[in-house]
């Protein structure tokens, strides 16, 4: 379990040069060897989704992921949402919604909408509750997480 | 009904503003437990069994491991009631000799890394003597039952019962009598983030700060202080951002304790995160109850007595600080609910099993009684042969204040309002056309009405009632204006999601006369906030709001008075709004800010007629508020699987003044789904050697977006007098209200098959065997 090797995670533009065991998942090196704890761990079964980020543009459960298979690809996180100062449509709309609570399970619901929504803009209102489904949320209730996506869905579009 | 204005029109309170809380959480940068670096990682070794004696602990050479044995000095967690025949017993920090659920933690081992821990606790050989489990409460009555706890002479260790005077004679003139036979299985109230902590040890102070998941910071420095016997001014406990909680964070983690004690040893960090599996096994668990309830009713449908048994299921220990005692006392209290009945008979017990200890979720008892006291009401609906609501109409309170059988005083409120509210909204007329068209085509859907009451916000008294040794209820809060003219309020209570940061915020804006952005809710450091009691049973903003505004109140007089020497104006004659006081009708005004400095910095101004500083302290202990509402579940099931559909979810509540309405609705929400998962998919089971078959998120099902329908909500506002701030707590009523609404919706529609589904959850299961049981099914799935 001892033997490491050396990989690059590219995490929203920066590149991470680690160490890690064969063993070592996408979301423990993400929080731990990179020291980028936006991403939660919710469950570590790939069942909720709290730590979903993009590699190469994909919804990941980065819980589900080993580091090695990451490496050398581009991984956005919750952390490299905002351009700045300048929140990302999908957080302003979370936040204009009240789409968060505890905030727990938020960064990766972010991560899976705007995933999702870059990838499909004109996605159907019934497949984007069908998507978010992927992900557990415990405080919201869903309403307005759904409400705070298809408002940005809109945003996204126009821009 | 009511529009709040406070003479200017114009008022924070009762707008739907942004959270104060969000722009840290939407970025990444919200701080969690876990997030934290620590030196050591703590993994625990749990027992795999249920019961038996811990015959030899081997690790491997080299490992770092804590036992018992190292433990001894510390003592056992050992809450208290002086009532209801309660038998105190210990849960020892770490299984000592005797192992009582799967799950109990039988040593800790440390190790630099996180997996370093995991792969020692990997190698760790516990042999253990199995002895037979105690799985279900009925089986734990029993007179030749094993004792879970040997220093007990029964497994029974709480026990309440009220029984009005002369209840046989109302019993005796029923017309008709109904009796429901209800099982509420097993629940985990599921935080999405599961427990953590993290104990720092200062070597210049010997102090440790206590980083942790917690609901009662406070509380958890007193009890991990009692058990380990030193000075609460050595430990700092501090709940930074918390990923929900809903009742399980509550209790004393033993872990937490575990944790200080070793980070004082090592003179060290030490930290350890559960994972899921940990959670569902091993953190509380709840909900697990049976219930008899018989209801006698007059010819009119007027519910005359209620005879009740119930049996909830505590587990293997009693939790800190609630005591076991919380399910079974909160249900014997509040049972009646939101009718009017005047004969109660009723006996209630905590029966002790091989099984993770109960502690409260969201709603405690409450959404268990609800179901069931709403399965009677909807069978005598059936059985007189009216609405549910109908039958409702005729039982729901409408005259206040009104005290209980139980002795509970309800404040104003509007029970049969929202249940007209929301027959209207739903058009349960229409309702009942459609239904009666799909059934005529095979498809079965079904309404359900549930209407209940939320007891929130109660003070010190009501914990006294139940016999607790320790008795939550006040809340103080400490307010200053500092001398850069920024507002801190810091508060006792902990939210963990709940907005109150916000909520506060705009009940002191408008006090005050500074908007909320300049307002800062400091909680959850108990070195930084007044001592308190945390954020549990719908109760922070009722009581901290109430704190608040009685701190917010003393500033404001105290501005205007500094506000006279600046402006040479009477008090009265002068306002605060947006930052400055004005004197009114004129354009005369000082920025708050210039008075706040001058309060500190150039007190001379006020000639020794105005104490220096701006600090004022505010305490709150209120006799408690009733919130109430009307659920109204719509369903399809489908009768070849059991699938049940939710297609509509409304509700009809009033929780008195709505601060913040966006936050309010998003509790409710919140509230409902939790329910509809309660109702329809979440139960812990364990198999007969006391294992857990539900040890995952795809065992244990919290529900998706694609079993929770659009809930529309609808508000009445009672200004009550209970609360100073006219706002009552909404925290728990959606989870109280849905599952008996889901339940009944189910029961609706599968009436043409003469079958009554009374447990929860209704699982395609239950509702398959349920209806194979009707005879009624034809073999083309349609009702004959």
């Amino acid at each position: 379990m001892s033997d490491k090797t050396d990989i690059t995670l590219i995490i929203n533009g920066q590149s991470y040069a680690i160490r890690v065991e064969s063993r070592r998942t996408l979301a423990d090196a993400i929080r731990e060897d990179c020291g980028q704890t936006g991403t939660h761990i919710g469950c570590e079964h790939g069942v909720c989704g709290a730590c979903t980020v993009l590699v190469n543009g994909e919804p990941v459960r980065s819980c589900l992921m080993f580091a090695q298979q990451a490496d050398g690809k581009q991984i956005r996180t919750v952390e490299g949402l905002a351009d700045g100062d300048e929140m990302h449509p999908m957080q302003r709309a979370f936040m204009e919604n009240h789409g968060l609570q505890c905030g727990f399970c938020t960064p990766g619901f972010l991560m899976l909408a705007v995933g999702v929504l870059e990838r499909e803009p004109d996605i159907s209102d019934h497949d984007l509750v069908d998507v978010l489904s992927s992900n557990l949320c415990r405080c919201t209730g869903y309403q307005n997480i759904i409400k705070a996506v298809r408002a940005a869905a809109v945003e996204m579009r126009q821009s | 009904m009511t529009v709040h204005t406070k003479g200017s029109g114009t008022t924070w309170v009762g707008r739907s503003i942004r959270r104060l809380e969000d722009p840290a959480l939407v970025t990444g940068r919200g701080r969690f437990t876990a997030d934290m670096p620590a030196t050591h990682w703590v993994r625990f070794v749990r027992s795999g069994v249920a019961a038996g004696t811990i015959k030899n602990i081997t690790a491997p050479e080299g490992a770092s491991i804590v036992t018992a044995k190292d433990l001894a000095k510390l003592k056992p967690i050992r809450p208290m009631l002086s009532k209801f025949n309660y038998v105190a017993v210990g849960q020892p920090i770490l299984a000592d000799g005797v192992v009582r659920f799967t799950g109990e933690s039988i040593a800790a081992v440390y190790a630099p890394s996180k997996d370093q821990a995991e792969d020692i606790a990997d190698q760790i050989e516990v042999e253990i003597s199995e002895g037979a489990p105690l799985i279900d409460a009925m089986d734990a009555l029993a007179g030749d039952a094993p004792l879970v706890h040997a220093d007990t002479k029964h497994n029974v260790i709480v026990e309440g019962r009220i029984a009005t005077p002369g209840f046989e004679d109302v019993w005796k003139t029923a017309h008709k009598v109904l009796h429901v036979e209800a099982r509420s299985h097993r629940q985990n109230a599921t935080p999405m983030e599961a427990r953590a902590g993290h104990a720092a040890y200062d070597g210049s102070t010997g102090r440790v700060t206590l980083t942790c998941t917690t609901q009662m910071p406070h509380l958890t420095r007193t009890a991990v202080c009692d058990i380990l016997g030193i000075p609460e001014s050595d430990l700092r406990v501090v709940a930074p951002d918390v990923g929900g909680g809903f009742g399980q964070k509550m209790s004393l983690a033993p872990e937490y304790v575990l944790l200080v004690w070793l980070a004082r040893k090592l003179r060290s960090s030490v930290a350890w995160t559960e994972d899921r599996r940990e959670n569902l096994i091993a953190s509380f668990h709840s909900r697990d109850q049976h219930v008899q309830l018989e209801g006698a009713f007059d010819k009119s449908g007027k519910l005359l007595a209620l005879r009740g048994d119930i049996v909830a299921n505590i587990g293997a220990y009693s939790c800190f600080p609630t005591t076991c005692g919380v399910e079974p006392l909160m249900a014997l209290a509040e049972l009646p609910g939101p009718y009017d009945v005047r004969a109660y008979d009723c006996r209630s017990r905590g029966v002790m099993t091989n099984t993770c200890p109960m502690a409260p979720y969201r709603g405690v008892s409450r959404p268990v009684i609800t179901f069931v006291l709403e399965r009677l009401m909807d069978k005598a609906a059936a059985a007189f042969g009216i609405e549910p609501t109908e039958l409702r109409r005729r039982n729901l309170i409408d005259k206040f204040p009104y005290t209980s059988a139980t002795g509970l005083v309800f404040d104003d409120g509007s029970y049969k309002e929202t249940m007209e509210m929301a027959i209207k909204a739903i058009d349960l007329d229409a309702f009942r056309k459609r239904q009666k068209t799909a059934r005529d085509a095979g498809r079965y859907l079904g309404i359900g009405f549930a209407t209940f009451s939320e007891r929130t916000g109660y003070g010190s008294p009501a914990f006294a009632a139940r016999g607790m040794e320790i008795t939550p209820g006040f809340e103080t809060v400490y307010l200053t204006i500092d001398p850069s003219g920024f507002v801190e309020a810091r508060i006792g209570s902990s939210p963990h999601g709940q907005g109150l940061r916000t909520s506060l915020a705009q009940i002191i804006a408008d006090e005050i006369g500074i908007d909320p952005e300049f307002i800062k809710v400091v909680h959850g450091d108990t070195d930084r906030s007044p001592y308190g009691w945390g954020t549990f049973a719908s109760r922070s903003l009722v009581l901290s709001g109430g704190a608040s505004l009685l701190a917010a109140q003393k500033i404001r007089a105290k501005l205007l008075k500094m506000a006279s020497h600046f402006l040479e104006a009477a008090p009265e004659d002068i306002t605060l709004q947006s930052g400055s006081a004005h004197v009114i009708g004129t354009d005369r005004s000082v920025t708050i800010a210039s008075m706040a400095r001058a309060a500190y910095h150039q007190t001379h101004i006020f000639k020794g007629e105005i104490e220096p500083g701006l600090t004022e302290t505010g305490t709150y202990d209120p006799s408690g508020t009733f919130s109430n509402a009307c659920h109204v579940a719509i369903v399809e099931v489908d009768i070849e699987t059991g699938r049940v559909e939710m297609e509509k979810f409304l509700v009809a509540e009033d929780a008195g003044l709505i601060i913040n309405p966006m936050i309010a609705d998003g509790q409710v929400h919140g509230g409902v789904a939790q329910g509809i998962g309660n109702a329809l998919l979440e139960e812990i089971i364990y198999d007969e050697t006391g294992n857990i078959l539900t040890s995952t998120l795809a065992d244990f099902l919290p529900p998706t977006t694609r079993e929770i329908p659009e809930i529309e909500l609808h508000h009445v506002e009672t200004l009550t007098g209970n609360s100073i701030t006219k706002a009552k707590g909404l925290g728990e009523g959606g989870a109280i209200g849905a599952p008996a609404a889901v339940i009944s919706a189910i029961n609706d529609a599968l009436s043409p098959f003469g079958i009554s589904i009374d447990e929860m959850p209704a699982t395609p299961q239950r509702i398959r065997a349920a209806l194979r049981s009707s005879g009624k099914l034809p073999s083309n799935g349609k009702t004959a």
